[in-house]
């Protein structure tokens, strides 16, 4: 069986629908039982049984979102040994050991702590109750960094040395792996965004209860612990996005061009603020990128290289290539990969005739064209350019969204500060409907870092193509709208839940 | 034996209680009814485990994978 475009395609479909699907559920784990924490926190100093009550009921739409949620990922594992099979040997124990960890700390930590915080109210002591929450907090969010640490290495993969004999990439340093700066900015950008969508959530479903001029008391004090939280993770949000950009300057240039649209490389390179891409434009053509932009001069340069007059180069520039620049042209890099490939071959066969020298002189060559390899599997240069239209749109919506996000914290807390924000109609529809947006930008964040990274599973060693298993393109597509449906059968029930608790209330039974 | 009862009390009287919870946990039995006896059987065995017996030939196989004429 051969590996089919449409095998690609289908394999491709079915891991972003599993995922996309996936981060509906976890990054409002991660932020609402921050907030949680927050509220029992002010609860425990306090004595307020009202603060009582609100923790519960925000406890009681977690744990909703928590079961429904509740193994969704696994499917993403089912679909590595399966149709990923090539993928999951050739990354090893590197992905499998972050996994693991990630398994049993979320074993242990969730299904203890997670137990104390819903049963534990009149069984264990307030403090004991706490320290439960902030540790199911914690814990969801260590569970996180760990998938994070995987993704990071296949963006950008470090402390490992492949093994030519058994086909596998082994594992040399794994604080460089755990410490990989691509790792590092993904976690803290990925969980701050958790917190700003579980702020969204929580000040617009009591917009919910203050336009039905009911539980208002309630209302107002999530808003104010919402908004805080919101303003100050947005903050954060914001600088662990810069570093994000920077890290993808460094080692992914080719994603961070097709993010901003930039063709043609230049200094003092600005970034798009709002802008809408000319269609026919294909590549190397001198057709304009856009057919209206609004651009933040020297943006670009400062956000990738922290210098206003750094060069920032462009998708033409990294595909034929640009000598002033010292940028090496990718149809070069096929040839280094070609030769990588070719040399592993030799050794394979020097090997099995049992040719010592030869085998040693063929792993020279291999180790010398090594960091090239995956550019041997392309079929053309043009085949390393990831979908631009894809990547510009979803980072341009995400940073706007975001922006949007960071105003709405300082209006709602404003007004909600001053005692009015009940009275502020406008305000407290625009923070209800952006519980939707908020998820929307989770979903384009995602696509920015995953649909950017193409074609490679693993940044320059290893493209799509080359990961998939040989299996049936049909027997994936059948498994893609099982998915389709038992997922969306899943949220329709969350959503069903959800707003018949939010209907019940605080005052109700949890 | 007493925090074994203690522990045992604690999470029988905490599910008993339950009022929204014991329908999420009746959602929670479909679902991973529905994702491990049914999707993982049926549709997802492991490719590598299935078709080859010892990793000697896992590493064979890949490496015919990783050489083999574009």
């Amino acid at each position: 069986m051969e590996h089919t475009d449409l095998l690609i395609d289908w394999s491709r479909a079915q891991f972003a629908l599993t995922a996309l699907y996936h981060w509906l559920f976890v990054p409002l784990t991660l932020g609402l039982t921050f907030i949680i924490a927050i509220m029992e926190t002010i609860y425990v100093r306090t004595g307020d049984i009202w603060w009582k009550k609100t923790t519960q009921f925000w406890m009681t739409l977690l744990a909703i979102n928590f079961a429904i949620g509740l193994a969704t990922g696994i499917i993403m594992e089912f679909e590595f040994g399966t149709n990923w099979s090539n993928y999951s040997w050739i990354v090893g124990d590197i992905f499998g050991a972050p996994l693991a960890i990630e398994g049993l700390m979320a074993f242990f930590m969730e299904s203890t702590f997670f137990a104390v915080m819903f049963f534990g109210w009149d069984k264990v002591s307030k403090k004991m109750h706490l320290l439960s929450t902030w540790l199911v907090a914690i814990g969801s969010n260590l569970s996180a960094l760990w998938i994070l640490i995987a993704n990071g290495w296949m963006q950008h993969p470090v402390g490992m040395h492949f093994n030519p004999d058994t086909a596998r990439n082994e594992m040399e340093n794994f604080t460089e792996v755990i410490f990989n700066p691509n790792a590092v900015s993904k976690f803290l950008h990925t969980v701050s965004s958790g917190y700003v969508l579980a702020s969204l959530f929580v000040i617009g479903i009591s917009a919910w209860y203050l336009l039905k001029k009911r539980d208002i008391m309630f209302a107002k004090r999530s808003m104010i612990v919402a908004a805080s939280f919101g303003l100050i993770t947005s903050l954060f949000l914001l600088n662990s996005g810069d570093e994000s950009a920077f890290q993808v300057a460094q080692q992914q240039p080719m994603k961070l061009a097709a993010m901003e649209g930039l063709y043609q490389g230049e200094s003092r390179a600005g970034i798009i603020a709002i802008g809408l891409l000319n269609n026919e434009k294909t590549l190397g053509d001198d057709k304009d990128v856009f057919d209206f932009k609004l651009e933040i001069p020297n943006a670009l340069s400062f956000l990738g290289y922290h210098s206003l007059s750094a060069f920032v180069p462009g998708i033409e520039d990294m595909l034929y290539g640009n000598e002033e620049q010292h940028i090496m042209s990718v149809k070069d890099k096929i040839i280094l990969g070609k030769k990588a490939v070719s040399a592993l071959k030799d050794y394979k066969e020097a090997k099995r005739e049992g040719n010592q020298e030869k085998a040693q002189q063929a792993l020279k060559t291999f180790e010398k064209n090594q960091s090239y390899m995956g550019y041997g599997y392309l079929k053309k240069p043009e085949d390393a350019v990831p979908n631009v239209a894809l990547s510009f749109y979803s980072f341009h919506t995400m940073v706007g969204l975001g922006t949007w996000f960071l105003i709405l914290f300082i209006i709602v807390l404003y007004f909600a500060m001053i005692n009015e924000i009940e009275h502020k109609k406008w305000v407290l529809f625009a923070a209800l409907f952006s519980i939707p947006l908020g998820y929307v930008a989770q979903e384009a964040g995602w696509i920015v870092a995953e649909a950017g990274r193409q074609p490679w599973a693993i940044q320059d060693l290893l493209p799509v193509g080359m990961a998939v298993s040989n299996v049936a393109s049909t027997s994936v597509m059948i498994t893609f709208w099982l998915f389709a449906i038992l997922f969306t059968g899943l949220l329709i029930a969350e959503i069903k839940i959800m707003l018949k608790q939010i209907k019940i209330g605080p005052e109700g039974e949890h | 034996m007493h925090l074994i009862q203690k522990i045992y009390f604690f999470y029988y009287e905490g599910f008993k209680s339950m009022q929204v919870g014991k329908k999420l946990w009746v959602l929670i039995g479909i679902k991973l009814f529905i994702l491990f006896a049914v999707i993982k059987w049926i549709y997802f065995p492991n490719y590598l485990e299935t078709h080859f017996q010892t990793d000697e030939e896992r590493s064979h196989y890949m490496l015919n994978q990783l050489t083999k004429e574009n």
